[in-house]
């Protein structure tokens, strides 16, 4: 079990250098294979009508002369380490994990992924934790009761739960139970160390939004699980112990269909950790997805890069983490 | 045989599907008692199975309907509360199935399974129950038992599962055991090991235990009663001996004469039952048997028309659902024993020729089959 999580961090170590790789060459192999010149990228950081000594400056700083292999070193370094950037008068320090500045304010970009984090952190696990409840419950009593009117009922919800996108329920959401009957006013975020009552208050609406399209999907998901696990051979002989029908379904058909769920779940929290973006745009949250948003706008590549890194560390991060908890919940997979 | 510690009388399940309503089992009456092994014997789809688990309760939550009468020592299970044949279920009768790899859950281990059964109906803690496990591992032979408690099933070979499988349906003791097809899914050699232990344990408990298999040398080792079922009725209801020594339905006929016997010349061809067993939801009318059977022409027509009842013909306690009379059966079946099949019986059945094996003369024993 111990080597088995070993090797899997080495493998999520790996997986990070290879998506940092592959970054790096999107963002600056392929614009140099088109014709852009270290001159050219260095003038995107200093902004409109630039004099030629400063962007040569900036080119001489950021050293965007040198071999692609040394710059993604020096890439790569900046992260792990941190990185003095030094163009013979000015000598300035990017301090560990550097992603390095962004065009638009030349601030360094971490700082600005750190402070949006909490946002996105509070929506993804707020809804994660109301749709793996509400999904798996509505899956298991839809599945119980296969053909009933709570069945059909709630099944026909899912499926408009899973076709509707966030940003028309999101809408009517706020239409409803902001404009018309105030009940959630003024959506907007408070961070959760000022005021506890208020940030849970203003993200009722965007949890409930969010888990609405992922519960559709999970209580779907579940159904089908229970259904398939309930008819397994070893229910029958819990059954056939004598154990109370709830023990049955909890402890015996639950506990296996639920695998798939534990899989899933762990994928769609990482990704949404990477920025929400469609519900933070609705809901108006600046969180990652908001700021991957600015960035794409104004093609602030130091920026597009570093929520890129982060959002593909929150996935590997969550991959890694399903498959430990795989092999806790399934015995047959541990090694 | 009343006050039998089981009675079945006349049980019927049957179930309403789209399809129209399937007679699993239709009109199935049998007893036994303490330290008696009854065999129930079929092809798939002859009710065996539908049988025992109705005696389990655990069609409960289906869309069965089930009538008749299931005593279990003067109660009746089919009128009873569900909550009541649950707490009956896994103690006072407890149940063993085909294929112990996925009739035991694989995320728990075997220990936890047995532990889990046995503190259903015992309040016990769960280091008295640990204990409990432990022990009845190593009475059913499994090696090692405090360690291998710990093990999950998939870490045991299909023999020591199944070993577990009973272990477990023994934790508290039942009355009843109930053995679905327990061999099928286990290795030859493994076979003969998990009958022995059965009949060693059966005779160590005192318990009464129900055999279902499709496998007649299974029964011939095990039982002391045979039930051969068809199409959801009884075809035959004896002791072994009786079953075995004189047989008396011609479905039983087949059933002997498609298996290998240690005790005839090998170059006996085996003779397969012509046809396929019938659908449930139209089951033949008459003896539902008939379309398959090589002696409706002894009968004068009354085999696709009138359901044969079992009546006792030659010995007490031996009974036999067929429209033949009593003196023709014995006529056929020395026929038959003497290793001729019916030449004079014409094909019913188009499909599926029947091979009239070699002549073997000789020895036919017609005592216990040696499998």
């Amino acid at each position: 079990m111990i080597f088995f999580i070993i090797r899997r961090l080495f493998m999520t170590v790996f997986l990070l250098i290879l998506v940092s790789m592959i970054t790096f060459a999107i963002f600056f192999l392929v614009p140099r294979l088109a014709g852009q010149s270290a001159y050219q990228l260095a003038a995107q950081y200093v902004g409109r009508n630039p004099i030629p000594s400063e962007i040569k400056a900036v080119e001489a700083k950021l050293g965007l002369n040198a071999p692609l292999y040394l710059q993604y070193g020096r890439y790569l370094k900046g992260i792990v380490f941190g990185i003095h950037y030094n163009n013979g008068t000015d000598v300035s320090y990017c301090p560990f994990p550097c992603f390095g500045y962004s065009f638009r304010n030349q601030q360094p970009v971490w700082p600005q992924l750190i402070s949006d984090a909490p946002v996105t952190l509070s929506l993804a696990i707020g809804a994660s934790v109301l749709w793996l409840i509400g999904g798996v419950s509505i899956g298991v009593l839809s599945a119980l009761r296969r053909g009933s009117i709570f069945d059909r009922f709630s099944m026909g919800v899912a499926l408009a739960g899973v076709s509707l996108p966030v940003f028309f329920t999101g809408l009517i959401a706020l239409e409803l139970f902001s404009y018309k009957w105030p009940i959630f006013p003024n959506v907007h975020y408070v961070p959760l160390t000022t005021n506890p009552l208020l940030w849970a208050r203003n993200l009722v609406l965007p949890w409930v939004t969010l888990a609405f399209l992922y519960a559709a999907l999970y209580a779907r998901l579940t159904r089908a699980g229970m259904l398939e696990t309930m008819g397994e051979d070893y229910i029958r002989t819990a059954r056939a112990k004598g154990l109370p029908e709830r023990q049955v379904v909890v402890k015996h058909g639950l506990r296996a269909a639920l695998t798939p769920i534990v899989t899933i779940f762990g994928l769609d929290l990482g990704l949404l950790l990477g920025g929400a973006i469609l519900t933070e745009t609705t809901f108006s949250l600046p969180g990652l997805g908001q700021f991957t948003i600015l960035a794409i706008q104004n093609q602030d590549l130091p920026e597009i890069m570093g929520v890129v890194m982060i959002a593909s560390f929150f996935i590997v991060i969550a991959n890694m983490i399903v498959d430990i908890l795989y092999a806790v919940i399934d015995p047959r997979v541990r090694f | 045989m009343a006050g039998s510690m089981l009675e079945v009388r006349d049980l019927r399940i049957h179930f309403q599907t789209d399809d129209g309503l399937v007679r699993a089992v239709d009109g199935v009456s049998f007893s036994l008692d303490r330290g008696r092994t009854l065999g129930i014997v079929g092809e798939s789809g002859s009710g065996k199975s539908v049988t025992s688990m109705g005696i389990m309760g655990l069609h409960q939550g289906t869309k069965a309907e089930i009538t008749g009468e299931i005593r279990l020592d003067g109660e009746d299970l089919v009128t009873a509360d569900p909550g009541r044949v649950r707490e009956l279920r896994g103690s006072k009768m407890a149940m063993i199935f085909q294929d112990p790899l996925s009739s035991m859950h694989p995320y728990y281990t075997v220990g936890d399974q047995i532990i889990e059964a046995y503190r259903i109906h015992n309040d016990v803690r769960k280091k008295v129950a640990r204990q409990h496990a432990i022990d009845l591992l190593g009475r059913v032979g499994i090696p090692q038992p405090a360690v291998r408690v710990d093990d999950y099933p998939h870490q045991f070979s299909g023999g020591m599962r199944q070993r577990a499988m009973i272990a477990m349906a023994l934790s508290c003791d039942p009355e009843l055991l109930i053995a679905d097809e327990p061999t099928t899914a286990l290795d030859v050699t493994v076979q003969a090991q998990i009958l022995d232990l059965i009949s060693d344990l059966q005779s160590e408990f005192g318990s009464a235990v129900i055999i279902i298999t499709h496998d007649l040398g299974v029964v011939a080792e095990l039982a002391d009663d045979i039930l051969v079922m068809y199409a959801g009725r009884v075809a035959e209801y004896g002791s072994a001996a009786d079953i075995f020594g004189r047989p008396d339905h011609p479905y039983t006929w087949g059933l002997l004469a498609s298996m290998p016997r240690m005790d005839r010349d090998r170059t006996t061809r085996l003779v397969p039952i012509p046809g396929t067993p019938p659908s449930l939801i139209r089951v033949p009318s008459g003896c539902p048997f008939h379309p398959r059977c090589r002696y409706t022409h002894l009968t004068g027509g009354r085999c696709d028309t009138e359901v044969p009842q079992l009546h006792e013909a030659v010995t007490p306690g031996h009974a036999a659902a067929c429209h033949l009379t009593a003196e023709e059966r014995a006529r056929q079946w020395a026929a038959l024993s003497a290793g001729k099949v019916a030449d004079d019986a014409s094909e019913p059945v188009s499909q599926g020729p029947v091979s009239q094996g070699p002549v073997s003369q000789g020895s036919v024993s017609q005592g216990k089959v040696e499998a």
